[in-house]
This record gives structure tokens, C-alpha cells and sequence, in this order.
């Protein structure tokens, strides 16, 4: 009951801010001084078909009934056409759409491991020199933008060491494997081609690690600072002296209540690792959502901006919601509190 | 009791001042003494102050500040680094390490401007929204701080500058439009707090105005919050503008944007790899530095909320 109270609070607030973004983008998209309905029919079209597709299009209603025919069609999954590929934006977004989400699905794998992992550690050897060099590198995790280690990874594990393949998802002249998920690894395995599964995982390690190193060193510092915090209180001190073997007192009682400052944080990181994908992605030519809307910027393709952001908000605020469960699911008194109203 | 503080009682008002003044003196003794002695801190200052000092100098300091615009010398292009060019030359034969510290005017100008642009509106809904605690007005600019909050920053930031003309001035307006809503929440959580202190409630009772009891009574108490924020916010400010820079829609070449820069050279990657590197590192020098001075402001401050 509490939970479905909880839910439902979090959805209605989620909705708002869903249709405050959407009103965001919509002026965005409608700011730019020019006219859609002469842009989408060509500029040798003649004057008529403009002025027909005008009526078409709605230019002529004031904003705020255009904003609720934009709305409408959108949510419709109707983007508009995009003035590059002349292609909906939203089946262009659908078919990128895929690398950038396998993308940040490995850096969220890489960021919840070596981030926590590093943390505990970090933690567990507090002020030895294990601990003070995580706590070095995460600072540098910290203040390197995700550009700066795509061009050192390419540089070290590309070119010098040449451990890791560089550019693009697959090795030119590989089949990419029949689309069912749209990740390539995944649907390698799907249909049992290893060796397309192992050129996709070299290929996804370098921009991925790129991606995530901001968050894991976010993770490592916030983890290292909740179980140093919880290791000088009471229960811990009470469970020791009833001998509980240490490994049970730090994995059990010490690494759960530790975790939830970390599970919001790596839930936001893990959304904005979307919006980070944009450096990441151009480095390493990587032909996803982000590379896309970069493309859609340069060239003012108004439509293909607007479906990048609302897709990426609509995913941050997904990912908003998910932590949120996934924070109370670990600590109850948020829970409570928020069931009952503040 | 008069007799408690013979100072106090005794002094004139010229004596009660220089007291005043040599307190003030000491305070500023104890904290630079307890700011001194964290040596990141330190470092963070020094990092700092040698990278104000080298924009501000860059046509000074530099070996040859004819290379920060479009000038070209095919005859030393591609240079690796030497004694000669510190940082090697660019595929025109501009010397990096001198576009490299002009590049840190373009930095710094974002930060400072755009700290500039975003800190009084933010400062000033914050207060706002905390005093009017639980009315429309809380609500409303709540809300619309929610939706910008509800956006990677830098998702926004791109959007708005790609609607606008690719250069500096709409850079830092795009980020600025995305920044302000941070310090409406910090401020905002700290006026909510402070409106039922009792040095608020007694102001209220002797019938203060609104005004001053916003600007004198509480925007005194957020202040050293909001410098300790600002002073982390320079590096974060510094790394999105570089990123926008990096993707085309900042500092347009031929001027030396670090995050240009480093787009630029990342296409020469492996062989000139010193074009795209050096400006990289420059950047997370930049950042680090803003970074270690911002911890040692919070250290000082104690303010935790930040």
C-alpha cells in the first residue's frame, strides 16, 4: 500500500516535469527565426504549396495550440521529418537509438562494479596507501572530462599498446548479426556468433571505460565516505563484539546501508552518461543517438533536436523514477516518509 | 553587568573600531592558517593563481602570441615537441603551448561570466522560494527549477546553443539559462531553514521590512555557501563550455577554445598526438585546480550542504 502510494506520487511529479521539458523543447524548437512549412517544402517549391502546408502544419494557430498539436503527435511517436536524412525522426532515433543504450549499459555495468568495488576497498584499507591511491584517482576520475580519456584510451590502448580495436562497433567487413535487440552483443549471442559477440566486446570496452570513468570514481569516493561514516557507529561496534565474523559484518550489515547514497547517485550518472555519450561517441565514431544530435545541431535540424532531447529526458526521468524504487526498496524510512507526504 | 566587557564600555567609538578591525585581521589569520595547512589546497590556489596570471600575460608570456589567430608557417607545421615549441605545432605551424594559454582567457571569460549571469537570479529565486516556503510562489519556481534540474545539464546547454549562433557569447548563455536553477535549490534549502530562526522571527516582530530581512538578515548567512559553490563551479562551468567548444558550438577557430583545440586534433590521433593532448590536459589542469580550491573554501567554511 505504501509502495503503490509512493509509486504513484513519483509518476504524477514525473509527468509534470515531463510536460514542463516538453514545453521547453517546443519553444526551442520554435525560437529560431525562419519558417518551418518553407524549410520542409524546399525553397524552389512554389508559394501556394507553402501556404498550404502552413495550414497543414498549424503555423497559423497561435503557440499554444501549436504546442498541443506537437504534443499530440509526439506522443503519438510522430517527430516530424528530419531535414538531413528526410527521413521521421523518431524511426531514425529508433534505429541508433540501440548503440548508444549498449553503450551506456556497459559503462552502468563498469561504473556499479569498479566504482563500489574501489570504494570498499578504498574503505576497507582506510588511510593506508591502497586507500589514499583510489582516492588520487578518483579525484583525476572526477575532474577529466569523458573526451579528454576517450583520446588517452585511444591513444594507449588503441595505437600504443594495441590491445583494442579503435573506431566504430565492429571490424569493417564484419556482418553486424541479424537486429533483435539492436545491441550488438546481445544479439550475437542470440543467434550464437561468438566471434561477432568478441569483436563487439573489444570494440564497446574502450568508449564505454571513457564513459564511465567520471561516474566511477563519483561512485568510489561516495562509497568510501558512507562505510567510513557507518564503520564508527554503534551496531557496527555491537556486532563485533558478538564476534560476527568481520567478512559478514562488512558485506552484509556494513555494504547494503552503505549503498544507498551510491545506488541515487550511479541511477543519475548512469541517465547522464546518455548526454555524455555525445563526446564519447564522436571520438570514436561511434553511430549512435548522440553523434546524430550532434549532426542535428551543427545543421539546425530542428525536429531531429527536438526528438534527441525528449528522448534522452524522457530516459533520465525513467532512470530518475527506477532509482527512486530502488532507494526505497533499500532504505525505509524514505519510504515511509514519502508515502505519507512531507 | 555593564562591568562584564571593560573594553566594550570604556572604549570610544574610534578605539571600538580598530578593535573591531584587528579582529576581523585575526579571523582572517585563523582561516588562511587553517586553509594553508591541507596541501591540496594549496596546490589548488597555486594552480589557480599561475593560470589567471598566465591568460592575463598570455601576450607576454608567450613565445608567440602571433599564432593564438590564423596564422600560418607550413615550413614548421606538424612539429613534435622540442625546446623550441614546448607543446609542438599544429598542422599550420602554430606554436599549441602559446594557443594553449590564450585558450585559458576564453576558459576563465566563461567561467567568470557565466558565474556572473547565474548567481544573482538564482541567489534571488532561491530566497524567494525558501521565505514563501509552502505558497504559490515556493511552488512555482520549485517546479520550474525541477524540470531544468530534470535534464542533463548538458543535454540543455547543447540544445540551446544549437538554436543560436555557434560562438562564445551564446555558449555562455546557453549554459548559463541551465546553471541558475543550482544555486536556487542550495539557497532555497538554506532560507527555508533560516526563516524560523530566531534572529529572522525577531526581526519579523520588530517590524523589519521584506526586503531586509531577505538582503540583511539572510542572504549574510548564505554567502559563504554560495562562494564555496561558485569556486567549485568555475571548473565545472570551464568543462561544459570546453565540451560545447568541442563538438563546434563555442569558440569558433581560429581562435584557441581548449575544447576546439582538442576536436581539431583529435583527428590527427595517433601520429600529431600531441595537438589534441596537451589542450586536454590543460583542461583538466583548469578543472583540477578549480576543483582542490573549492574543497579548501568547503573545508573552511564547514558548509556541508554543497
Amino acid at each position: 500500500m505504501q509502495i503503490a502510494a509512493f509509486i504513484v506520487r513519483r509518476a504524477v511529479h514525473s509527468v509534470v516535469v515531463l510536460l514542463g521539458l516538453s514545453m521547453v523543447i517546443f519553444v526551442i524548437s520554435r525560437i529560431l527565426p525562419g519558417d518551418p512549412a518553407r524549410v520542409a517544402a524546399g525553397a524552389r517549391a512554389p508559394d501556394w504549396v507553402v501556404d498550404n502546408l502552413r495550414e497543414q502544419m498549424h503555423l497559423n494557430d497561435p503557440l499554444p495550440v501549436q504546442y498541443v498539436y506537437w504534443l499530440r503527435d509526439a506522443v503519438q511517436g510522430d517527430l516530424g521529418l528530419s531535414l538531413v536524412t528526410r527521413r521521421n525522426v523518431a524511426q531514425d532515433i529508433l534505429e541508433l537509438f540501440p548503440a548508444t543504450f549498449e553503450l551506456a549499459l556497459y559503462a552502468g555495468v563498469m561504473m556499479a562494479i569498479l566504482g563500489v568495488g574501489l570504494g570498499a576497498v578504498s574503505a576497507r584499507h582506510k588511510d593506508r596507501w591502497l586507500d589514499n591511491l583510489v582516492r588520487v584517482l578518483s579525484y583525476m576520475g572526477v575532474v577529466t572530462p569523458s573526451f579528454v580519456w576517450a583520446i588517452l584510451f585511444l591513444l594507449v590502448f588503441g595505437f600504443t599498446l594495441g590491445w583494442l580495436p579503435t573506431l566504430g562497433r565492429l571490424t569493417e567487413g564484419l556482418q553486424p548479426p541479424p537486429r533483435i535487440t539492436g545491441l550488438y552483443t546481445v544479439d550475437a549471442l542470440l543467434t550464437g556468433r561468438v566471434e561477432v559477440f568478441w569483436d563487439a566486446l573489444q570494440h564497446i570496452v574502450s568508449p564505454a571505460l571513457a564513459l564511465a570513468m567520471g561516474s566511477i570514481a563519483q561512485q568510489a569516493r561516495i562509497t568510501r565516505s558512507a562505510m567510513a561514516d557507518n564503520l564508527g557507529k554503534d551496531y557496527i561496534a555491537a556486532l563485533r563484539a558478538l564476534g560476527v565474523p568481520e567478512r559478514v559484518v562488512m558485506n552484509r550489515f556494513l555494504l547494503k546501508p552503505s549503498l544507498i547514497p551510491t545506488v541515487s547517485i550511479l541511477g543519475l550518472d548512469f541517465a547522464a552518461t546518455m548526454s555524455n555519450a555525445f563526446l564519447v561517441e564522436l571520438i570514436f565514431n561511434w553511430p549512435g543517438i548522440s553523434r546524430y544530435g550532434i549532426n542535428a545541431m551543427l545543421r539546425k535540424d530542428l525536429n531531429a533536436i527536438a526528438g534527441v532531447i525528449l528522448v534522452l529526458g524522457v530516459v533520465f526521468i525513467v532512470a530518475n523514477i527506477l532509482v527512486d524504487m530502488a532507494v526505497a526498496y533499500l532504505d525505509p524510512r524514505i519510504r515511509l516518509r514519502t508515502a505519507r507526504g512531507r | 553587568m555593564s562591568s562584564l566587557n571593560p573594553s566594550r564600555t570604556a572604549a570610544s567609538p574610534r578605539a571600538w573600531r580598530e578593535l573591531e578591525r584587528a579582529s576581523r585581521r585575526e579571523n582572517w589569520g585563523r582561516a588562511w592558517y587553517k586553509f594553508s595547512h591541507n596541501p591540496l589546497s594549496v596546490v589548488g590556489l597555486i594552480t589557480v593563481a599561475t593560470i589567471v596570471l598566465l591568460a592575463l600575460l598570455a601576450p607576454y608570456v608567450t613565445p608567440y602570441p602571433e599564432h593564438a589567430g590564423p596564422f600560418t608557417d607550413f615550413q614548421n607545421a606538424k612539429q613534435p615537441p622540442s625546446l623550441r615549441h614546448p607543446f609542438g605545432t599544429d598542422v599550420v605551424g602554430r606554436d599549441v603551448f602559446t594557443r594553449t594559454v590564450f585558450g585559458f582567457r576564453f576558459s576563465l571569460t566563461m567561467g567568470v561570466v557565466v558565474l556572473a549571469l547565474v548567481v544573482p537570479p538564482g541567489v534571488l529565486l532561491g530566497l524567494l522560494a525558501g521565505y514563501y516556503h509552502g505558497t504559490w510562489v515556493d511552488t512555482l519556481i520549485m517546479r520550474v527549477t525541477d524540470i531544468f534540474l530534470a535534464v542533463p545539464p548538458l543535454i540543455l546547454a547543447l540544445a540551446i546553443a544549437s538554436v543560436l549562433e555557434p560562438n562564445l557569447f551564446n555558449s555562455m548563455l546557453a549554459v548559463s539559462l541551465m546553471w541558475w536553477p543550482w544555486y536556487t535549490r542550495l539557497v532555497y534549502g538554506l532560507t527555508a531553514q533560516m526563516r524560523n530562526e530566531y534572529f529572522t522571527v525577531s526581526a519579523e516582530i520588530m517590524g523589519a521590512s521584506r526586503w531586509h530581512i531577505l538582503f540583511r538578515e539572510i542572504l549574510p548567512n548564505c554567502v559563504s555557501p554560495i562562494f564555496t559553490k561558485m569556486s567549485l563551479d568555475m571548473g565545472w562551468v570551464i568543462l561544459i563550455g570546453a565540451s560545447l567548444s568541442f563538438v563546434g558550438l563555442g569558440v569558433q577557430p581560429p581562435k584557441p577554445g581548449l575544447g576546439t583545440m582538442v576536436a581539431n586534433g583529435a583527428r590527427y590521433l595517433p601520429d600529431l598526438w600531441w595537438i589534441a593532448l596537451f589542450p586536454a590536459l590543460a583542461i583538466v589542469v583548469i578543472v583540477l585546480g578549480f576543483n582542490l580550491l573549492g574543497d579548501g573554501l568547503r573545508d573552511l567554511f564547514a558548509a556541508e550542504e554543497i
